[in-house]
């Protein structure tokens, strides 16, 4: 798969009269996974809607491998460029299989028939995500937890060399969210794919991104290695909290444990 | 990743359960297909005159000797009407639930059938159309104006378009419409007759020639409608999504809009405005194939030409020796079906 370099540079972006993000720069590094954390409402969905072309910002550009996300055709952009939105929304009724299969609608023309290739994509998607066996259930009838394997399962059928997802551990217990994450790692890892994902577990936030970013109030307060970022003193500025960061003996990561003002010994 | 071959077993288990449901579908097809035919057959044969096996046959093979063989040589376009206009009506209405992801809509409900007569019955008050062409075009516009300003007035707000607001605005306009449609006619002892008789909405009156003349712009609607339905299958899945499976959402909407918005001005200009079918059919379909739109769209066009037509066969027995016409039918069955839906289906964006 081809690596493809996705950046955003001076980009101001809001709803109505009220600015969200205000003169944002980002590059997403390639073949890499960038992580966003913030504070609730800081602007992490927004950056990621204009990052996807869903919004169109005021000011600033993003390009794609140099050219402008609004002058490149709707299609091939998004033979390229894959997205799960924070809260996506299914037909009532529809089926697993059905709804995974709707991944593949960038690769085929009005005339172009289902292929053996968009097949071997769809399993391959159900597969990793271990939906398979749900297949022909309707999805309004999975648990929260499946439910979201099987958007993001549609998000893989997609085959994108680009990934953003906003928040796509929600909903799911822990071990199901440390498999999430390690699929998209191995993703990573044997494709090439470049993800950006928001998370709001700053732990493994820490411990899965190559590149870590910390937004607060439409601005990046910080970005870098997880090392370097994931420290007391951000952790104070981004959410207002008072924690303690210590390294996890198995990844070698940082991570902080919160200090509330009840349970202290 | 999983192996290969692993990979292709599950590409082939993926395909039968594919297979499997493309198998009860084709299955709903056939029966849907011959429940059409039965229902032509009877439109043919049943009318508030009795008519012998053998004065059909002649009157289909043209002959017209007897009133007997001419009442069922009226029945031939009728039936041919009913089943263009409904499956007229039951397309659209499956358009325009994707097109609002809005499972009360409706040509009826939304305001556009209304629209329609308005613009019909501006015309003929005021400037004098008569044709069945000028009826047709004007129609269209009105269609097309109504379903723009009640989505207008639908999306106004926070939260855009809901299926509430969009219900309501429908509705409301409808309603409004309507009271405009009184107002314009009562006074104009001229044109209340035969426009009052247009406003129930019926087929009866059909003949080959009314019929040919809407035909090409029928022919439009369905192209586009048909056209749509992969774009509508993208805007399903919310305007996020289908953005970022490379759909242009404003471009999908306007382009499967403007078919339902023929489909619907064509049929109120011939039959005048029939209501429900365009809300009941989609969701009968939905049960029988799912909501796959590339197979709900043909299947509500089947389904709602042997509905209208069955509605028509109705309305020609329970009062004989008069007619009901189908409008009325229609209503009388849609209605409680309105009501089940806003009680059972869970009333939100589809
Ligand atoms: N469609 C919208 N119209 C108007 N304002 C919006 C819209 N979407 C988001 N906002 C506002 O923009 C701000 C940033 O929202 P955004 O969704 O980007 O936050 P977020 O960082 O993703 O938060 P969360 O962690 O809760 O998902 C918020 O104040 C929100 O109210
Ligand atoms: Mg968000």
């Amino acid at each position: 798969m081809t690596r493809h370099i996705l950046n955003a540079s001076r980009i101001s972006a809001g709803y109505g009269d009220t600015v969200i993000l205000d003169g944002l720069d980002l590059d997403l590094l390639p073949g890499r996974i960038t992580v966003i954390v913030g504070a609730n409402a800081c602007g992490k969905s927004t950056l990621l809607r204009v990052m996807s072309r869903l919004l169109k910002p005021r000011a600033g550009q993003v390009l794609l491998d140099g050219t402008s996300i609004h002058r490149i055709p709707s299609r091939r952009l998004a033979q390229v460029l894959g997205l799960l939105p924070q809260s996506p929304i299914a037909p009532e009724g529809i089926t697993v299989a059905d709804l995974v299969s709707r991944g593949r609608y960038p690769h085929q023309g009005l005339l172009s028939r289902w292929s053996a290739r968009d097949d071997e994509a769809v399993a391959a998607a159900l597969e990793v995500t271990h939906t398979f066996d749900l297949a022909d259930r309707p999805v309004d009838e999975l648990s929260g937890g499946q439910r979201q394997r099987v958007w993001i399962a549609m998000a893989l059928a997609q085959e994108t060399g680009l990934l953003l997802l906003d928040e796509p551990t929600t909903f799911l217990d822990i071990n199901h969210q440390i498999e999430v994450l390690d699929l998209l790692t191995d993703l990573n890892r044997t494709r090439g794919t470049t993800i950006m994902m928001v998370l709001h577990d700053l732990n493994l936030a820490a411990r899965y991104a190559d590149h870590l970013v910390a937004m607060a109030g439409g601005r990046i307060h910080a970005a870098g290695p997880p090392e370097a970022i994931l420290t007391e003193a951000n952790i104070r500025a981004v959410f207002g909290l008072e924690s303690r960061v210590i390294t996890d003996p198995t990844s070698g990561r940082p991570i902080m444990l919160p200090i509330g003002r009840h349970r202290m010994i | 990743m999983p192996p290969m071959t692993a990979r292709s077993l599950s590409a082939l288990r993926r395909a039968r359960v594919i297979e499997r449901s493309n198998r009860v579908r084709l299955l709903a097809l056939i029966a849907v297909l011959a429940g059409v035919a039965v229902i032509s057959a009877l439109s043919v044969a049943i009318g508030t005159r009795e008519v012998g096996l053998s004065d059909i046959l002649a009157a289909f093979a043209g002959r017209i000797e007897n009133t007997d063989q001419a009442a069922v040589a009226a029945r031939l376009p009728r039936t041919v009407l009913g089943l263009l206009a409904g499956a007229a009506l039951g397309l659209a209405g499956a358009v325009m639930q994707g097109v609002t992801r809005n499972p009360l809509a409706d040509p009826g409900i939304l305001g556009v059938n209304m629209g329609a007569s308005l613009a019909v019955v501006i015309g003929v008050a005021w400037f004098g159309i008569a044709t069945a062409q000028a009826y047709i075009w004007t129609a269209i516009l009105g269609a097309g104006v109504a379903a723009v300003f009640v989505y207008a007035i639908g999306s106004m707000g926070r939260g855009g378009a809901t299926p509430l607001k969009l219900a309501l605005a429908g509705a409301a306009s409808s309603v409004a419409f309507a009271a405009l449609v009184i107002a314009i006619v009562l006074p104009r002892n001229d044109i209340a007759g035969g426009i009052r008789l247009w406003q129930i909405g019926g087929i009866g009156g059909a003949t080959f020639a009314r019929t040919v003349e809407v035909v090409p712009v029928l022919i439009a609607g369905f192209v586009l409608c048909l056209l749509s339905a992969r774009r509508l299958n993208a805007l399903a899945l919310g305007d996020d999504l289908a953005a970022g499976l490379g759909e242009s959402v404003a471009f999908a909407r306007a382009f499967a809009a403007l078919g339902a918005v023929l489909l619907c001005g064509a049929t109120t200009a011939i039959c005048g405005p029939i209501g429900f079918l365009g809300l009941v059919v989609p969701h009968l379909c939905r049960l029988l194939v799912g909501v796959d739109h590339r197979w709900l769209l043909p299947f509500s066009a089947l389904t709602g030409a042997g509905l209208l037509l069955g509605a028509d066969v109705i309305g020609r027995i329970i009062a004989r020796p008069a007619e009901l016409d189908v409008g009325i039918v229609t209503a009388f069955v849609g209605a409680p079906f309105f009501i089940w839906v806003l009680r059972h289906q869970r009333v939100r964006e589809l």
